[in-house]
């Protein structure tokens, strides 16, 4: 009993100890806890580590974030919100609103954040002029994959226009093959849509029609157009696509079963776990038309009381957007870095390809956040647009209902 | 002392459970009803603005889908189970041979979670490689079957799951009450030569009266919170066209940070429990009160 009692006072005397002496601490919730991405953060996990500071992981698993987000609703409703949390997009400056989030503006000031970041994802990072999150990594969501033997056997070259993809999935049909691999789930059937928007009406409409959610540009016949094109693509999926998980979706194009699939550069993990070559066996094109999508993941810094969870804070938002670790991270994740001035020498071509575009659309200004990845727009408007979006390709509704659709769910999600 | 205890016992044993109904039963339902007539989005608010999230529920056309899908499904999986394990039991109760093991092969679906049967039915379901697939392979190109995949359809695959998940148990209920018919009031209908159809429909199912009752009851509230089944066999899909109000209620709340939003929802399926649990009620507790 004696030596229970001892044991129990010299534990409550380390940890007190420990909490006195501790270097920078960071909570971090996150919902990356798959294989690859549960290794990207690990790599992050040491290099705090090595700087001495102290790690604590709240990983949260299940329903893409959702399960998170509860958790972290909890965590502020009860005034001990975590350190860092993975937030992405608009959600930022939603929690900025309620008042939760952290200045870590010294930061990004010293490390000059504003120098090495794409104007247009350094403004997801800025909540009312002071910097509130760091930025770890940007998806491309317009991407088009294809099996590459399947394509040199129908003659058909990658597609620049939709034109041309209608015209090579007619040709891939009638030989057999299932044009268009997808996956019928409402953000992927969402993916897929705003691709179609970005390449029918350019990126000056895509900024319109789903970024300000211009009622003019909603209902325009651009918009009609848009709808037309997906019945369209509708007709080059299998019939079987219902449910579908993406991964299974580009592993049909792997296969050969199916020629193309319109996905994120997520896609690329999945060809590159199974051996596949980029260039050789697979290739990448961004989808027709001009302009790039991107889904940037960050990490949202909340108001935390205590000078070591401060410094914590601190030396997190430095490690995160420093070079070392946003290339590392990106080699394990299949994105690029945020920051423009990481060499990408250790990258595929995909990922060369997306880095040397996005630089090209941010210089002309055509470097825009994706909306069906919580990019664009807040929860309840995205969600409208892409119950219009998926009731439409998964029904016969005609293009004209859906504009109108469109126009009255965005009217009602406020 | 030993005197009031015993007559303050019960109140005393029962008062920790009644506060906390109290609280986190009826509290958390006037909460509900509080943010459901507030703006709250990612946190809950609690400046009231009158009934903006009923409009904006009542103008939404996925929560139209939502209820109308509450409605065939929960019309059609009460009548259908109730049916199926009235016959059931009726058949089980010929005395025939090994009973009891026919009657735990037809309760054994209820020991699976609904996510198992989602699961187990979404493969039996998928056109490309259950029923369809299969007969297909039988050497009939032609035979169609996908449901699962047909936005006007999809609704009734989960009928057929959750029939197939609850009849046993609606059996099983039906077969006690069959056993608690007083065999003296059949044998004096046989020895007056009624036909067994006729002992069926005019003396042994009206007795059982309370029993569909209590199998209405116990269905009922099964269709109405039904939430897993759907996410496990249709995710909501195609599009939305399998939502039914508890999942719409989850996306708002849980993906779409609109919290007010979701708890007019909330509110509205209480009131339809309500309008199902009430007249129950009051007819109980007329019956008691006679």
């Amino acid at each position: 009993m004696k030596s229970i009692a001892l044991a129990t006072a010299s534990t409550l005397a380390v940890m007190a100890g420990s909490s006195v002496l501790a270097g920078p601490q960071a909570e971090v919730l996150h919902w990356w806890t798959s294989g690859g991405e549960a290794k990207s953060v690990a790599v992050l996990q040491e290099e705090f580590a090595s700087n001495g500071g102290t790690w604590t992981d709240m990983p949260v698993a299940g329903g893409g974030g959702d399960a998170a987000m509860t958790a972290l609703r909890a965590r502020v409703l009860s005034g001990n919100a975590p350190t860092a949390v993975q937030l992405k997009g608009p959600a930022i400056q939603e929690w900025y609103e309620e008042g939760v989030l952290a200045d870590i503006s010294s930061v990004a000031e010293a490390e000059g954040w504003a120098e090495v970041l794409p104007a247009s994802i350094a403004g997801h990072m800025m909540c009312e002029g002071a910097w509130c999150a760091a930025p770890v990594n940007v998806h491309r969501v317009d991407w088009i994959w294809a099996n590459a033997d399947v394509l040199a056997a129908n003659g058909i070259e990658m597609p620049t226009t939709w034109d041309e993809f209608n015209a090579a999935a007619e040709k891939l049909q009638a030989a057999g093959v299932i044009p268009l691999a997808h996956g019928g789930q409402a953000w992927q059937d969402a993916t897929v849509f705003e691709t179609v928007v970005l390449g029918i009406g350019g990126p000056e409409f895509f900024q319109k029609a789903l970024v300000d959610l211009d009622t003019d540009a909603l209902t325009s016949d651009t918009m009609v157009q848009v709808f037309d094109q997906m019945r369209t693509l509708r007709g080059y999926v299998d019939e079987n696509f219902s449910g579908r998980d993406w991964n299974l979706a580009t592993a049909m194009v792997m296969n050969g079963e199916a020629a193309f699939q319109i996905m994120g550069d997520w896609a690329k993990g999945e060809f590159l776990a199974a051996g596949k070559k980029p260039g050789e066996d697979f290739l990448c094109a961004s989808t027709p038309g001009d302009g790039y999508l991107y889904n940037v993941d960050s990490f949202a810094m909340f108001d935390v009381d205590g000078d070591d969870k401060k410094a914590g804070q601190d030396l997190l938002a430095k490690l995160i957007v420093a070079p070392n670790f946003q290339k590392v991270f990106n080699l394990n994740k299949g994105s690029i870095p945020a920051r423009t001035d990481v060499a990408l020498d250790d990258f595929d071509i995909c990922a060369n390809l997306s880095a040397e575009d996005m630089g090209a659309t941010s210089d002309a200004g055509s470097l825009l956040p994706s909306y069906a990845h919580g990019m664009a727009l807040r929860g309840a408007q995205s969600g409208a647009i892409t119950d219009v979006v998926t009731a439409h390709f998964n029904s016969d509704m005609s293009s004209a209902d859906a504009v109108q659709q469109l126009a009255d769910a965005v009217a009602n999600s406020y | 002392m030993s005197e009031w205890l015993e007559n303050h016992l019960p109140k005393v044993v029962l008062a920790p459970s009644f506060i906390a109904v109290l609280i986190f039963v009826y509290g958390f339902i006037g909460w509900t009803a509080w943010v459901s007539l507030t703006r709250s989005k990612l946190l809950p608010k609690y400046e009231i603005k009158g009934f903006m999230q009923y409009e904006r529920l009542f103008d939404s056309p996925r929560w139209d889908t939502a209820i109308n899908n509450l409605y065939i499904f929960g019309a059609l999986f009460i009548a259908i189970a109730m049916v199926l394990g009235l016959l059931l039991a009726i058949l089980l109760d010929q005395k025939i041979r090994v009973e009891g093991a026919i009657r735990t092969i037809y309760l054994y679906p209820m020991a699976l979670s609904m996510i198992v049967t989602g699961t187990a039915w979404k493969w039996i379901l998928n056109p490309g490689l259950g029923i369809e697939s299969m007969v297909q392979g039988w050497g009939f190109p032609n035979f169609e079957f996908d449901w699962l995949v047909n936005p006007d359809y999809a609704i009734y695959t989960i009928v057929m799951a959750a029939i197939w998940q609850s009849s046993g148990f609606v059996m099983a209920l039906f077969l006690a009450g069959l056993r608690s018919v007083d065999g003296e009031i059949i044998k004096a209908a046989q020895v007056d030569g009624i036909p067994t159809w006729r002992i069926y429909t005019a003396i042994i199912i009206p007795s059982m009266a309370p029993i569909f009752l209590s199998a209405f009851i116990v269905l009922a509230h099964l269709a109405i919170k039904s939430f897993d089944l759907v996410i496990a066999l249709t995710g909501g899909g195609p599009g939305y066209a399998t939502d039914l109000p508890a999942t719409y209620m989850y996306a708002m709340a849980f993906s779409r940070g609109d919290i007010g939003q979701a708890a007019s929802s909330a509110m509205i399926m209480m009131l339809v429990v309500f309008a199902i649990v009430v007249p129950y009620l009051y007819s109980e507790l007329r019956a008691k009160n006679d």
